[in-house]
């Protein structure tokens, strides 16, 4: 029981990930028609927003020390951090809560390097065939990546929790078993909470207003939609733009989870795309329900007892479910009939 | 009186004879049929190819050690302080080039793939002239790297490679390590573990799946078991896994009570992070502490890790906080040319272009076959790691090994590991035909051309 409980846990841990990207990605190809391969570049670049932004409130005053040498003979160096010799208290809060501060730059931020990468690069891919977007995007998030390993190294970078979100979450007495038995670490409740916070917004934002009831239109009929006067391009580019941003937050928010490096993206993109296709190309629902659902599959897939009778099914389970997907229901589970399936 | 009658068959076979009179000197002194061995030097140089990780997962580590190379190149030439040249109880180097010939050198990339590897030593040996390839951050990598150096005929000086393999079943004649393995890990660790943790003890293993990880987790097993503990699991995990949490919540509930990370790199880093998140730092099992052990640390992985390192047990090769000599030359050589002190990578790498220099001015020659035969059995002292012995029977090094663990309090980023025990060279030695090492076949000494 607490064995099956904990990997539901993990199911939906990893499945948050995986569905906030693939929601920008099924969103992008929705709307734009775009196979958008720099996606997990830009989970990767969130990631490094928060990687930024802590190295910024750490940067530190140098002072050389008159008494004390290194090993190889130069003065020690003492080093204060200038936000907490500027600020006391309030400094070192700043920088103890570094990660969720880092979502306010990364949203501005993201939506900006979403606008420009459409603008300037994708949209004179639109008529081109899906293998240039493709080669096009992918070629991109290799320059990506190969920037910021120039810029930050190739070693992951910790970026640690903060202090009251750090500790372990007890279910074990909550769920009927022997406490202590059923514990999971709070950020990744954390984490699961804001995907499911994010998601809903998105949703909503495309329900419930006027912009996002234009999209939709958009997204079911382009050209009537161009016809009726609206500049529905225009409001593509935003989407591409509100795509970018959620896959930034999401990035952020998992640095604690993961250590960020320059190949983060590249972790995550073929398994966001299985998600997607999973779960039905241009199917914001079925992105969502697919990233959980292979999230919990593969959690399920490593345990020991899973593995002694299928050695090895932990690595490739969730290709083993796109392909039974795709050979009975081509669309994806929640997709729409005709894509995918000529 | 006869007569010179010359018709046209008689002209060609009188120019082809002719010709190749003319050319036999030429074809016996070229390069291809002078030498006695592939790439021998001709002129007042001689190159080195450094083929390490400038790109890929290991690029940071791949920096370390070509800084590694480049010093060890100038104090080879006469330039800088001289380093360990100093301390190396060997004083057949004197600063002036190897057998009078100044030390150039050409890098290549691995990119942390045998593939690749392969491709940058080949071009660093048929292009560049190399003669001898040296570097790497991976088993997988030295493993082909070894091969490809015997069948080429030049001597391989692995870098960081730590799998049992590389001086056990894929051993070469022509190959040589300096740097520790799984089994010395195991052997160093396992007395400081049992008096830590006891004998009474349950682990669980979690390996990177390929060369390395196998052999690190038969050596710790096999040594944690000799103690007493019982192994509870051994689970495989793919590399590169990233988020190792399904790996982990099993471990919670299956009665063990230390863990074992047979994970070195990016995945180490990850597993020991997230162990750590997981709360396996302050478990209590059995009525005992939960623990921790990474059997082989790297500074550069530990900075990598942060705060999670804090108090867990593991090996080095060497530390730069050690105070022999010759650590401390290396360490002041290092420190001035780059602002911080060098890793295990780099000492290893400086430390076998030394060697490599210092067998060939003692053999007098740069044929791979007399270099071997200076390095075989060579005893040695002063390079950072007390009296070390080149076995003649697999070409490892034997010498001190260190139990470090991360510190509570380091003082900086370069100070996370602090030094446990100082394992004699004795207790972890073993028979060449030691069971994990038995497969293999070293050969004879291949000088190519």
């Amino acid at each position: 029981m607490d064995a099956i409980v904990l990997q539901i846990l993990n199911g939906l841990d990893k499945g948050s990930a995986y569905a906030l990207i693939a929601l920008g990605l099924t969103l992008i190809f929705g709307t734009l028609g775009v196979v958008n391969f720099a996606h997990g570049a830009l989970f990767m670049l969130g990631a490094f927003v928060a990687v930024t932004i802590r190295s910024l409130l750490t940067l530190e005053m140098v002072a050389l020390s008159e008494t004390e040498t290194t090993a190889w003979g130069t003065p020690l160096e003492v080093r204060t951090p200038y936000v907490e010799a500027w600020f006391g208290d309030f400094g070192a809060t700043l920088i103890n809560w570094s990660v969720p501060v880092s979502i306010l730059i990364a949203i501005p931020f993201m939506l900006m390097v979403g606008l420009i990468m459409e603008r300037g690069l994708i949209k004179h891919f639109y008529k081109r065939p899906h293998a240039d977007q493709i080669l096009v995007t992918f070629g991109l998030a290799i320059v990506l990546q190969e920037i910021i390993k120039a810029w930050f190294g190739a070693n992951p970078i910790p970026q640690p929790a903060p202090d009251a979100l750090r500790g372990m979450v007890d279910l074990g007495a909550a769920l009927g078993q022997q406490a202590g038995n059923i514990v999971y670490p709070l950020w990744r409740f954390v984490y699961f909470g804001f995907a499911i916070a994010v998601i809903g917004a998105v949703f909503a934002f495309l329900q419930f207003t006027t912009f996002g009831m234009v999209v939709r239109a958009g997204m079911a009929d382009r050209e009537t939609v161009g016809i009726l006067g609206i500049d529905i391009d225009r409001r593509f580019t935003w989407m591409f733009g509100l795509a970018a941003v959620v896959a930034g937050v999401a990035g952020v928010m998992y640095t604690p989870i993961l250590s960020p490096d320059y190949h983060l993206g590249m972790d995550f993109l073929v398994l966001s795309f299985v998600v997607v296709v999973v779960g039905g190309m241009g199917s914001l629902p079925g992105a969502v329900a697919a990233g959980f659902m292979l999230g919990i599959l593969q959690s399920f897939a490593s345990m020991n007892e899973v593995k002694a009778i299928f050695p090895g099914i932990d690595q490739i389970i969730i290709y083993l479910v796109a392909v039974i997907v795709l050979l009975i229901r081509p669309r994806g589970l929640m997709g729409h009939k005709g894509v995918m399936e000529t | 009186m006869s007569k010179l009658i010359m018709n046209r068959r008689g002209l060609l076979r009188s120019s082809a004879i002719l010709g190749a009179g003319l050319a036999t000197p030429t074809i016996f002194t070229g390069r291809a049929w002078s030498q006695s061995y592939t790439n021998e030097p001709t002129g007042d140089t001689v190159t080195l190819g450094f083929n390490v990780p400038q790109t890929g997962a290991y690029a940071d580590e791949g920096a370390d050690e070509l800084r590694a190379y480049q010093l060890a190149v100038e104090h080879l030439n006469g330039e800088g302080d001289g380093g360990m040249l100093n301390t190396f109880s060997s004083r057949a180097l004197e600063g002036a080039g190897i057998n009078g010939k100044k030390v150039a050198y050409v890098t290549g990339d691995t990119q942390t793939k045998s593939d690749a590897a392969r491709a940058s030593a080949t071009r660093m040996i048929e292009r560049d002239g190399a003669i001898m390839i040296t570097g790497g951050s991976s088993s997988g990598v030295a493993v082909a790297v070894q091969s490809l150096c015997q069948e080429m005929g030049v001597i391989f000086m692995a870098g960081l490679t730590h799998s049992n393999d590389t001086t056990g079943k894929d051993k070469k004649a022509n190959g040589f390590r300096h740097f520790f393995n799984a089994y010395m890990s195991a052997a160093a660790l396992a007395p400081v573990l049992k008096e830590e943790y006891g004998t009474d003890r349950k682990a669980y293993h979690l390996t990177a799946d390929y060369t390395w990880g196998w052999t690190q987790e038969e050596s710790i097993a096999a040594a944690t078991e000799a103690l007493g503990w019982e192994t509870t699991a051994k689970v495989r995990t793919p590399l590169g896994a990233g988020d190792f949490s399904q790996y982990l919540t099993p471990v919670l509930n299956s009665g063990a009570d230390v863990l074992i990370l047979n994970h070195y790199g990016r995945d180490m880093v990850n597993s020991l992070t997230q162990a750590v998140q997981f709360g396996l730092k302050n478990k209590q099992v059995n009525g005992k502490n939960f623990e921790i052990v990474v059997p082989l640390y790297s500074e550069l992985m530990a900075q990598g890790a942060g705060e999670a390192v804090k108090g867990i047990l593991g090996s080095a090769n060497w530390d730069w906080k050690l105070t022999d000599e010759g650590t401390q030359a290396l360490t002041r050589s290092f420190g001035a040319k780059y602002g911080f002190p060098p890793s295990q990578a780099a000492h290893t790498c400086y430390v076998q272009t030394l060697l490599y220099a210092d067998a060939a001015q003692r053999a007098g020659s740069f044929n791979p076959c007399a270099i071997a035969e200076a390095l075989e059995g060579f005893d040695f002292d002063g390079l950072g790691n007390g009296p070390t012995l080149y076995r003649a029977a697999d070409h490892q090094c034997f010498k001190d090994v260190l139990v470090v663990r991360g510190k509570e309090n380091p003082e900086n980023q370069y100070d996370l590991l602090e030094v446990v025990q100082i394992v004699p060279s004795a207790q972890v030695t073993y028979e060449p035909d030691n069971p994990m090492f038995a497969g293999g076949d070293l050969g004879t000494c291949n000088p190519g051309a």
